[in-house]
């Protein structure tokens, strides 16, 4: 079996490795650039039902969202967000941990804050799918 | 029975292409018998035919037997002026011209195979183009690129190696 395969291998010049390693890159970065669907580049921050602030996912920054029972802290770093602290009685928005894809939303309901990533392919949103 | 004015004499040029179109015909409709999952990606065997005529008779006669193989391919296969026809001709147009291109680079360095990948990936290509253009015009054709791409390599790296292993020995039925 060896030998039948270094049969093959023999019909390969140089150059044809360097062709071949240049179409499987080609595929790769194809794959990359055209299936990212769903990177989020936008953050949106609701209070009280209204848009409190919508700012891009590129760089870090913490905003501070005042509600009924106190101030909910979200943390935004390049590509993903979480709540990082909440008043609510369960916290089930800060268990929620970091946000990463286009769609997903966090809910801190007590303190009537919501968080949720926008921009890319967004298919569905993590409520209704 | 009036003897006709017009005689076409077949020379000797004329019947090694139709024999070598014969050959890729042949692949070409054996190879539609293999059920296969995408429309468009499809192994192309009758290009090892192009391929190997490419290397011994050059690129006029490449051009001569990969259209008249797409045209009496596609008229074996009732596929005549459909779809698939044009997208067939679309891409083996774009392969046949970067064929004739590639076809000037050094051959110690680039055998059969790069030939076979290079012509793989123009005939994607100029299928995608007229796709977009006509049949589907939505850049959601783009998104089965990677899929094609791929394709392309791996069925440009068989039909490479085969054509390279056919030139490999003697040179039989054709003069």
């Amino acid at each position: 079996m060896r030998a039948r395969l270094s049969e093959w291998v023999v019909l390969l010049r140089p150059g044809d490795w360097l062709v071949l390693a240049g179409a499987l890159s080609l595929c790769v970065l194809s794959a990359l650039a055209l299936w990212r669907g769903g990177a989020p580049d936008r953050v949106v921050v609701r209070a009280g039902g209204k848009v409190f602030a919508e700012t891009g996912l590129a760089r870090a920054q913490v905003v501070e969202v005042p509600g009924p029972l106190g101030i909910t802290r979200i943390e935004i770093e390049p590509g993903r967000a979480r709540v990082a602290s909440d008043p609510g009685p369960r916290q089930y928005c800060v268990r929620q941990g970091w946000l990463t894809r286009s769609g997903a939303v966090a809910i801190c309901a007590p303190n009537q804050v919501s968080l949720s990533l926008a921009g890319g392919a967004a298919d569905y949103d993590s409520l209704n799918y | 029975m009036t003897p006709s004015t017009i005689e076409i004499v077949p020379t000797a040029d004329d019947r090694r292409i139709a024999r070598l179109a014969a050959a890729a015909i042949v692949l070409t409709v054996a190879e539609a018998a293999i059920p296969l999952p995408l429309p468009g990606v499809k192994p192309g065997l009758a290009n090892i035919v192009t391929l190997i005529v490419l290397a011994r008779w050059g690129w006029r006669d490449a051009v001569w037997v990969a259209l008249l193989r797409v045209f009496a391919g596609s008229l074996l296969l009732g596929q005549l002026f459909a779809p698939g026809f044009f997208l067939s001709l679309a891409g083996s147009l774009a392969s046949l011209a970067t064929l004739g291109l590639a076809m000037h680079l050094p051959r110690r360095w680039f055998g059969p195979v790069s030939l076979s990948v290079f012509a793989a990936f123009a005939h994607i290509g100029g299928q995608l183009v007229l796709a977009r253009l006509w049949l589907v015009p939505h850049d959601g054709v783009f998104y089965l690129v990677p899929v094609f791409a791929l394709a392309a390599t791996v069925f440009g790296l068989v039909n490479g190696l085969v054509a390279a292993k056919l030139m490999q020995g003697p040179v039989s039925g054709t003069n």
